[in-house]
């Protein structure tokens, strides 16, 4: 075989892990009940790929071929391990015919449950996106601590250790009953969301190995919603996210400095996917069951009036920040009710509210000192804002965001 | 729990500490990130190094003095500074660690202090 072709047949290993890990690892661990199980049969499948493919071609297939490969061998370990008694009926649908049967070739699409494993209220919150980015994404453990500035061998410890809870908590894979529902899709989009912010916070272009976090989360969403499609919390993330999304080529000017959503120009902002926010929104405002996601996807769609060269609403922004805060006074939205309030109500009426605020919580919390050295300096109270962009700049972790407000402070 | 940043610049960075004043870039950005360790309550101590051509590395080998001109590591980052952080665990100093100036132009270790073989050497 010549080196392009197996070039080749790498890059078709990788596209079919790409596209298929999550659904084959959740189609696994619905069938074992074992998350870390799965994934270690599933890249033992994708490791005998990589000798078996290069040498007898590349399946018709190579979904159908990982699953099966990853099946014998989770097979192979329960028979190794002699079984108990009860899992056995698990593993009864999930003995194969032969090898190579296309009975795999239309297995149904678990993934769902696997979200909900993921985001399970028995499992520490903050593992919850880790172990959807390797689930059902299939990132690595070194990539996701990068994201959640922890060292890879922390992060690779924390993983396990949330696995063995789902495999001996008695977590079990399934959708959660009607009544539980709310909370524990909650739990879900939170997770997602917060993939989405970490994809946006390093959205400085120094992730150049496929696609950023960001887009990962989107993603996630779209697999969600395809799922769940009547849920409007669901509608609401994805419309948020995407209006986000619509304004990255704008977020910095071509020497690669960092630009405010005021200042953007809305031309660069990428209209297909504002136009696909606006419809998931509208779509989820109909359902009449509003939410957190749907609120702040609002503010977004307030904002992305400026597209079709109307201004800004900020009376609208204001009210859904106050719903917001209704729901949980976090000092990100607090911050933002005070940003808004001081377009329509004037500065100082936006100052106060930052005033009010909790000195404590808003001692490292960078947007706070941002909006409060802007609403200083247009009060003219120069030298107490040139202390809060101190801080400010002092507290920023992208370099991007450090020089414009140490070129703001002047 | 005591954190130390070992902070490493390049040959760049060490040529633009000169522009000083609040107003440059790079004293601006030290200033405030200092500022920042300090009001949060975690900074312990630290400092700036000179460069690296201004360090003297000696050993004895058999006996023998050896003095050379130069830092230790032959590499193209050096050793720059450290600071001494005083946070609730290693996630927290990590956090303080992706704020430093420096991890956006050079690169940031954090390694815990040892107070165990502290106690041993002092006591």
């Amino acid at each position: 075989m010549t080196e392009s072709g197996a070039e080749k047949v790498h890059r078709t290993i990788e596209r079919v892990a790409r596209e298929s890990y999550g659904r084959l690892v959740a189609y696994l661990s619905v069938h074992t009940q074992d998350l870390a199980g799965a994934e270690d049969a599933l890249s033992e499948a994708l490791l005998k790929a990589l000798t078996v493919w290069p040498r007898d071609g590349v399946p018709q297939n190579p979904e159908a071929w990982l699953l099966t490969t990853a099946r014998n061998s989770v097979i192979d370990f329960f028979r190794h391990q002699r079984v108990v008694l009860d899992s056995e009926p698990n593993l009864m649908p999930f003995i194969p015919n032969s090898v190579g049967d296309s009975l795999e070739t239309k297995y149904p699409d678990e993934r769902l449950k696997l979200l909900f494993v993921c985001a399970h209220p028995a499992i520490d919150p903050a593992m919850h996106t880790p172990l959807m980015l390797q689930a059902v994404l299939g990132l690595d453990a070194v990539r996701i601590a990068g994201a959640f500035l922890v060292s890879p061998k922390t992060m690779g410890q924390r993983l396990v250790r949330a696995k063995t809870k789902i495999r001996n908590g008695g977590i079990r894979f399934e959708v959660p009953e009607q009544q539980q529902l709310p909370p524990r899709l909650d739990a879900v989009l939170e997770a997602i969301y917060a993939a989405f912010g970490i994809g946006w916070d390093d959205m400085t272009g120094a992730d150049q190995r496929g696609r950023g976090l960001a887009e990962e989360a989107i993603w996630l969403a779209r697999v969600l919603l395809e799922q769940m499609p009547g849920e409007a919390e669901i509608q609401g993330l994805l419309a948020l996210m995407l209006h986000c999304e619509a304004r990255r080529a704008a977020r910095r000017d071509p020497d690669g400095h960092y630009v405010p959503l005021s200042e953007q120009d809305p031309k660069l902002w990428s209209l297909p996917l504002v136009e696909e926010a606006e419809r998931y929104l509208a779509t989820a405002f109909k359902s009449g069951r509003l939410g957190r996601f749907q609120l702040e996807a609002a503010i977004q769609s307030v904002h992305a009036e400026r597209a079709h060269g109307r201004p800004v609403e900020w009376k609208a922004i204001v009210q859904f920040y106050a719903q917001l805060i209704r729901l949980s006074p976090t000092i990100g939205r607090q911050t933002g009710y005070a940003a808004a309030l001081a377009e329509t109500d004037g500065t100082e009426r936006g100052l106060e509210v930052l005033d009010s605020m909790d000195r404590d919580l808003v001692a490292a919390y960078q947007p706070y000192w941002a909006v409060r050295a802007s609403l200083l300096e247009r009060l003219g109270r120069n030298a107490e804002a040139s202390e809060a962009y101190e801080r400010a700049i002092g507290l920023a972790e992208d370099p991007a965001i450090r020089k414009f407000l140490l070129t703001r402070r002047g | 729990m005591k954190f130390a940043m070992l902070i490493y610049e390049s040959p760049d960075a060490f040529a633009s500490r000169k522009n000083d004043g609040p107003h440059d870039p790079y004293t601006g950005a030290w200033r405030a990130y200092h500022k920042a360790l300090v009001e949060a309550g975690v900074f312990v101590g630290g400092d700036p190094l000179e460069v690296p051509e201004t360090g003297t590395t000696i050993r004895l080998k058999d006996g023998k003095r050896s003095v050379q001109d130069g830092p230790y590591a032959d590499t193209k980052e050096q050793l720059g500074g450290f600071t001494i952080l005083e946070v609730p665990s290693l996630d927290a100093a990590l956090e303080w660690a992706a704020r430093c100036p420096a991890a956006s132009y050079g690169v940031v270790e954090v390694r815990p202090l040892a107070p165990e073989t502290r106690r041993r050497i002092v006591e």
